[in-house]
């Protein structure tokens, strides 16, 4: 145990942090899913259904708008999972049996949120009180982006995530960590190749695999699963480039904390468990504690579930995003500043 | 100092407690071959990567080709060639491959590379194997090949950490072979061992016990220098004349060789041959003493023992 301390980390760390997650993090019964309101009737009846709507807890109200339009520019933008639209006509409509009296807006391209809000649909509306037993729902529900609730759409752009993460971190942490182990390290610090040219040196051919895996997701998911990419594909590979290579300035800063190939490995899966549960690839991530959702934005990873899902089911720009990509440089930089302070060109 | 390639003055180097180098003085010449002979762990591998830059160290200074190692690491690199103690090129690549990258990270004009790696192969003899890979090879080849790579730039320093410890004898004449050329050439080379005939065919040769020098000077020199007579003793018994002369007082150390027993007495100490013969009769083993000029290992022995011997 003292000739490993980090093996011994691990043999704690990870059933720890399991259990700490999934006891604590996990919750699938979500609950203040972000919400916007556009409320058109404006009467003593529409806010009392706001209202009831809000005590519910499933949905937490963020927003006021006034359209419809503008509730499905948020959804795009990946900043609301559920809109709240109430048409001018609210009070007509709730005593029409044949008409729904508002409709929700929702995400589809966040899987659980799906099912959540479906069952918000048969909310008793309390003020309904000529509750007709033959009468339609008194909301009716609107699928955005996967109307038709598929799984792989669904999971597939958070999927390419895990695998980016999963082969970019232990590519380049091993790949450093082996020529350490082998010696050729010892040889190429003795030579006039700087830091800098050796970090890039091995980060470059490492882009190149990153983006020909998701080309290969991508495929397949489109072939098979009949996965779309709505959006510009160019910025899907824009965004996948700036994750792929946060991941892999994270794996050269992992290759610098860690002497051996196994215990490169062990902070693989190590950072790899989070990224899964606390991304929102999993687990909504609305459903989470704040204190895991402040964990889950550290990752790179829960930026990029972001974006691929934004771009690939909601037809969205960049432009809309750019809190995502900002924050994915951001994380490069920082890393990969931190992996060249450690990585100094001496042995001591 | 100008005709020196190294000269390091009290370079210490600490390990927490341990002290892997104290204090060491080292000259080393241009254009010739100085040893670095020592036991594992004395240190020799430290004082290296101290003189390369790639530790620091605690104490002491080290000037290498001109220029204090700690301040011009970068500019010392391209010319100083380091050949580690483990095969460290890339075992996946192949030969050829393998003298094209180094080429291409110590920024040889691309017009040069070709003629320089085509005279290196013919040089160190590894034209057939240009296209294979160089894990695949022998040890003999694999050293070969990396002390291509490690001149391929053309050093002027030559540090070599260990190079024959893992080929065969003719490799090492071989070897050897090539260090003569490279120094008379004038490569300076500091070559660390610890195989004694490999210490005798160095101009120059420091021995390192414990971190700390305790000679210095050419070989000859440090033959004629050891304050230690020695005696040798062909006995038909040599385990139980061994047995003997350890219980004489004034013999500081006994070394068996086959049949023949080599014995260091302190030069002080009158007629040595007498004194050894005289214990060997008195119990009646059959056996015959005769002077004899101290070896590299007797040097060796002599050096190291010194401690240990005072304090017993």
């Amino acid at each position: 145990m003292r000739r490993d301390r980090l093996t011994f980390g691990m043999i704690l760390g990870i059933p720890l942090m399991q259990i700490l997650l999934f006891g604590y993090a996990i919750n699938t019964d979500v609950r203040n899913l972000t919400a916007a309101v556009a409320d058109e009737a404006g009467t003593h009846r529409s806010r009392q259904f706001v209202a009831e709507l809000r005590e519910t807890q499933v949905v937490r109200i963020a927003q006021r708008v006034e359209t419809a339009g503008q509730l499905e520019e948020l959804l795009r933008a990946g900043r609301i999972s559920v809109g709240i639209h109430i048409p001018p006509d609210f009070d007509r409509r709730v005593i029409d049996a044949q008409r729904a009296a508002a409709h929700l807006l929702i995400d589809g391209s966040d899987p659980t949120i799906i099912g959540i809000v479906n069952a918000l649909k048969n909310m008793p509306v309390s003020f309904d009180t000529t509750a007709q037993p033959d009468r339609m729902p008194a909301i009716e529900v609107r699928t955005y982006y996967n109307p038709e609730a598929r799984t792989p759409v669904n999971v597939i752009p958070g999927l390419i995530g895990v695998i980016l993460t999963m082969t970019m971190l232990l590519f380049t942490a091993v790949a450093v960590v082996r020529e350490r182990e082998r010696g050729n390290l010892e040889l190429l610090i003795n030579t006039p190749v700087t830091s800098a040219e050796l970090m890039i040196g091995k980060v470059i051919p490492y882009v190149v695999i990153g983006l020909l895996q998701l080309a290969v997701a991508l495929l397949v998911g489109y072939l098979l699963f009949d996965v779309p990419v709505r959006g510009s594909i160019v910025e899907l590979y824009v965004a996948a480039s700036l994750f792929i290579v946060a991941n892999l300035s994270l794996g050269l800063f992992v290759s610098t904390a860690v002497s051996t190939q196994f215990q490169a490995m062990q902070m693989t899966f190590f950072l790899l468990l989070p990224s899964i549960l606390l991304s929102g690839f999993i687990f909504p991530f609305d459903g989470m504690p704040k204190f895991a959702q402040y964990l889950g934005e550290i990752l790179p990873i829960t930026h990029f579930v972001r974006l691929a899902r934004g771009i690939m089911l909601r037809e969205a720009d960049l432009t809309a995003m750019t809190g995502a990509l900002v924050y994915l440089g951001v994380f490069t930089l920082v890393t990969v500043t931190a992996a060249s302070l450690r990585f100094s060109k001496r042995l001591d | 100092m100008a005709d020196l390639a190294i000269r390091a003055r009290g370079l210490t180097k600490r390990f927490g407690d341990l002290v892997a180098v104290n204090n060491l003085d080292l000259d080393v010449p241009r254009a010739a071959i100085y040893g670095f002979l020592g036991p594992n762990g004395s240190g020799k591998s430290t004082v290296i990567r101290m003189l390369c830059g790639l530790l620091t160290p605690t104490e002491g200074s080290a000037d290498v080709l001109g220029l204090k190692v700690s301040d011009n690491a970068n500019q010392l690199k391209p010319r100083i060639g380091y050949m580690t103690q483990k095969f460290s090129l890339f075992g996946d690549m192949t030969v050829l491959e393998n003298l094209q990258f180094i080429a291409a990270i110590y920024s040889i004009p691309k017009s040069r590379r070709a003629p320089r790696i085509d005279e290196l192969l013919e040089n160190y003899n590894l034209t057939q194997q240009r296209a294979q890979f160089a894990g695949t090879m022998s040890g003999g080849q694999k050293q070969r090949l990396a002390l291509a790579c490690a001149v391929l730039h053309k050093p002027d320093l030559l540090l070599l950490d260990e190079p024959t410890s893992a080929v065969d004898p003719q490799s090492r004449r071989d070897f050897w072979a090539n260090l003569f050329r490279l120094a008379e050439s004038g490569t300076a080379i500091l070559v660390s061992t610890h195989y004694m005939d490999e210490a005798e065919r160095c101009h120059r040769l420091a021995i390192l016990d414990h971190g700390v020098k305790v000679a210095d000077g050419t070989p000859q020199e440090l033959q004629d220098g050891t304050g230690m007579s020695v005696v040798e003793v062909l006995a038909d018994d040599p385990y139980a004349a061994q047995a003997v002369i350890q219980s004489i007082a004034e013999v500081a150390s006994v070394t068996q060789l086959g049949v023949r027993l080599r014995v260091l007495i302190p030069a002080s100490v009158d007629e040595p041959l007498l004194l050894v013969s005289k214990y060997l009769d008195a119990k009646n083993i059959a056996a015959t003493a005769q002077l004899s000029r101290p070896s590299l290992e007797d040097v060796f022995v002599a050096v190291t023992m010194k401690p240990g011997a005072r304090a017993a």
